[in-house]
């Protein structure tokens, strides 16, 4: 007996389309039916309940959820590309021999050899209050007293995300800008381009799709964490991700599943606006 | 995974008492039965999950020497804990809760209703649990959880709590304790002796707060009230216009800068405090206890408003049937019956039967401990750390001076979710 064509292709993809229905569609469906119910002490009654909707679209909370959340993805990303950008610029044009490239590289992973939980432990003895920064800054006399701000605040949040995401932003875009021809670079060389033109002009529009998939890595990661926020402002800020987890950890479930479901919907959102920069598959087959 | 229950032999013979002897041999000839048990027992298996400090593994390596059954624990942190008892009731055989989460359960079918006559220790047991009082005779506070809202069942059918006693217990108490402000002596150069000092504006930018609702909201609610800046009927218990003044405030303190930190585990308690980011905070024993071997002052005094109380309680699991019910009783009545509390005790926390705990400290631990004693000698930890050395005096004193003075209880409010919803705009302020 012979398949035709379609039923191979069909039955190829047959496991992978079971495990997603089952493992992603089914749940989803699940947690937007949840955000319509009623609940109360762990329980989920099966009665229409709009109130969480109604809380997720009118409240001042969700304003206030997303202004913050925003504002720590646009902070973190435009510090990470800048960060990303150069490093990379580095590593890939002015570094010549390709070993020492890759040992740069991976030496920008060394501090994530140990776990998260550790790395959010050891920013306290650098920036809080009686901390190595304090220190030095009361040291050098430019303080007359410990700041508090570095640590427990909003900044002490953006630096542990820059710190965590700056990586994914070098090593996406350094993969495209090693695509870059080096033939291109030289004839706008031997044109009389500037390096700052050549940047501009040949660099940064090739190396397109290496950040927009690293800024895809970087606001996907800011708007999905909530560890670094509760850790590192001890659980000062409120962000979209950080109202799902409190409200689970209170086994209220219809009010997460609405914040959920509205979360999901802009990320998604995002990411489709995101790859409009990037066309995936045509950089995974290359 | 739980094995399966064989099923139990009918009799009319105690099966548990014969569990108990360990002389089910030399009965054998006369009960032949007996025997079956006996040897069914070696293959039943108790899960018990909970606490970090109720599930230690040398916990379970006492109770495998001296039951004839094998106790598996495992330690599980309260959210995982209260969804596996919601969704996978039946991976789980005994369980301890703090007091906040019972009412997560009630007339659910996944708990097992308790016969007095089936705990042993109940009439040893401290009246905080058998009848609401205090030793004197005295009804304690019952703002938030208090634990007589909680230990009754009306009957078998465990739908509904009794506030007098019946023949239905909810659960077997464990331990409980009786929790007020950390404070660093070395850095603040007066006493503290209300909980209004928390929100005090001497201390602004120096104060942490247990990150939830169960603990940081009652801590705050003692001190709103000693400030006289909001009144409550039941601080334990709020309405949503208690909730809305309370949170209101609370807004306006952490604008202010107010709280350095809000915390969620044991670690970060001890962190900000050691640290100096605060000098006043939420705080739980053993953190205190932690605090100081390191070197650092840290006290531990009550507030004349009164401590905030809780206690974690301990319960068989509603699937449990034959044999397997039979062993996981004798698993609690085993737990409270000394070795375990005397252990437990040791880390700062009181059992609920300090009769049976009693012999198995020495009179220099239990005079710390328990009676508020001056220690004789090193005080050491379960794990033989040096806690404290001779002369030391437990932080306010003996058990009845510090449990005698509850202001109010861990929480569990009928308003939760309006409180959780408020609460969120309190951390997003």
């Amino acid at each position: 007996m012979k398949l035709s064509p379609k039923a191979v292709s069909l039955l190829q993809i047959a496991p992978m389309g079971i495990i997603f229905a089952a493992m992603v569609l089914v749940p989803l469906v699940i947690i937007f039916v949840v955000s319509f119910l009623d609940y109360d002490f762990a329980q989920v009654f099966p009665e229409i309940y709009l109130g969480s909707w109604k809380d997720v679209f009118t409240s001042q909370l969700t304003l206030n959820l997303y202004e913050t959340t925003f504002k720590f993805v646009a902070i973190v990303w435009v510090v990470t590309f800048t960060l990303g950008f150069s490093i990379a610029y580095f590593l890939v044009f002015h570094v010549r021999s390709m070993q020492v490239r890759l040992m740069l590289l991976a030496a920008i992973a060394i501090p994530f050899w140990t776990s998260g939980p550790i790395r959010a432990v050891a920013w306290v003895p650098l920036l809080g209050r009686e901390g190595l920064v304090n220190q030095a800054l009361l040291g050098l006399g430019i303080v007359t007293e410990p700041v508090s701000w570095l640590m427990y605040s909003e900044f002490a949040i953006l630096i542990a995300y820059i710190h965590l995401l700056t990586m994914p932003m070098v090593i996406t875009i350094s993969n495209s800008m090693m695509k870059v021809p080096r033939s291109i670079i030289q004839a706008a060389q031997d044109a009389g381009a500037s390096e700052f033109q050549i940047i501009r002009e040949i660099i940064l529009p090739l190396a397109r799709p290496g950040i927009a998939i690293g800024t895809i890595f970087v606001v996907t990661a800011v708007m999905g964490d909530f560890f670094i926020v509760k850790t590192m402002s001890g659980g000062q800020v409120n962000t979209a991700t950080m109202a799902i987890v409190t409200e689970l950890n209170a086994f209220q479930y219809p009010p997460a599943a609405a914040k959920s479901v509205l979360m999901l919907a802009i990320v998604l959102g995002l990411v489709a606006i995101l790859l409009r920069f990037a066309d995936i598959r045509k950089e995974l087959t290359k | 995974m739980t094995p399966k229950t064989p099923k139990a032999e009918k009799t009319g013979l105690s099966r548990r008492s014969l569990l108990k002897t360990g002389a089910a041999a030399g009965v054998a000839s006369l009960f032949p039965a007996p025997m079956l048990w006996a040897q069914n027992i070696k293959d039943i298996k108790i899960v018990h999950a909970g606490q970090s400090y109720s599930t230690i593994p040398n916990i379970a390596e006492q109770a495998n020497k001296d039951l004839g059954f094998t106790v598996e624990m495992q330690t599980l942190d309260q959210t995982t804990q209260t969804n596996r008892m919601l969704t996978q009731a039946d991976t789980l055989d005994v369980v301890d809760l703090p007091n906040t989460s019972m009412k997560y359960f009630l007339g659910r079918d996944i708990l097992m209703p308790l016969a007095v006559k089936d705990y042993k220790w109940w009439d040893k047991t401290v009246p905080l649990f058998t009848a609401g009082t205090y030793p004197s005779g005295e009804a304690y506070s019952m703002q938030g959880y208090a634990p007589i809202k909680a230990q009754y069942y009306t009957s078998e059918k465990a739908d509904e709590y009794s506030l007098t006693p019946t023949e239905w217990l909810v659960g077997v108490p464990l331990y409980y304790n009786a929790d007020t402000i950390g404070i660093r002596p070395d850095l603040i150069d007066r006493p503290i002796t209300s909980w209004a000092d928390l929100l005090s504006s001497e201390f602004t930018g120096k104060v942490a707060l247990q990150d939830g609702v169960a603990i940081g909201v009652p801590d705050a609610a003692m001190a709103l009230e000693a400030m006289g800046e909001v009144t409550y009927v039941d601080k334990g218990n709020m309405t949503k216009a208690e909730i809305d003044a309370t949170i209101d405030k609370l807004i306006a303190y952490k604008k202010d800068g107010h709280f350095r930190s809000f915390w969620t585990t044991f670690e970060q308690s001890v962190q900000l405090m050691a640290s100096g980011e605060v000098v006043l905070e939420s705080m739980w024993a053993p953190a205190v206890t932690e605090v100081r071997t390191r070197g650092i002052e840290c006290k531990y005094n009550g507030m004349k408003e009164g401590y905030r109380g809780w206690y974690i309680m301990m319960m068989g699991m509603g699937h449990l049937t034959g044999l397997q019910r039979d062993c996981a009783i004798e698993y609690m009545n085993w737990y409270n019956s000394g070795w375990v509390g005397a252990f437990i005790s040791r880390q700062g926390f009181y059992n609920s039967v300090p009769d049976n705990v009693k012999p198995l400290m020495s009179e220099n631990e239990y005079g710390y401990w328990y009676e508020g004693k001056p220690a004789t000698a090193d005080i050491l930890n379960p794990f033989g750390k040096v806690m404290e050395t001779a002369g030391a005096v437990r932080d306010g004193g003996a058990l009845w001076d510090r449990m005698g003075n509850i202001g109010i209880w861990n929480s569990l409010m009928d308003e939760d979710r309006y409180l959780v919803r408020r609460w969120q705009d309190f951390i997003a302020a």
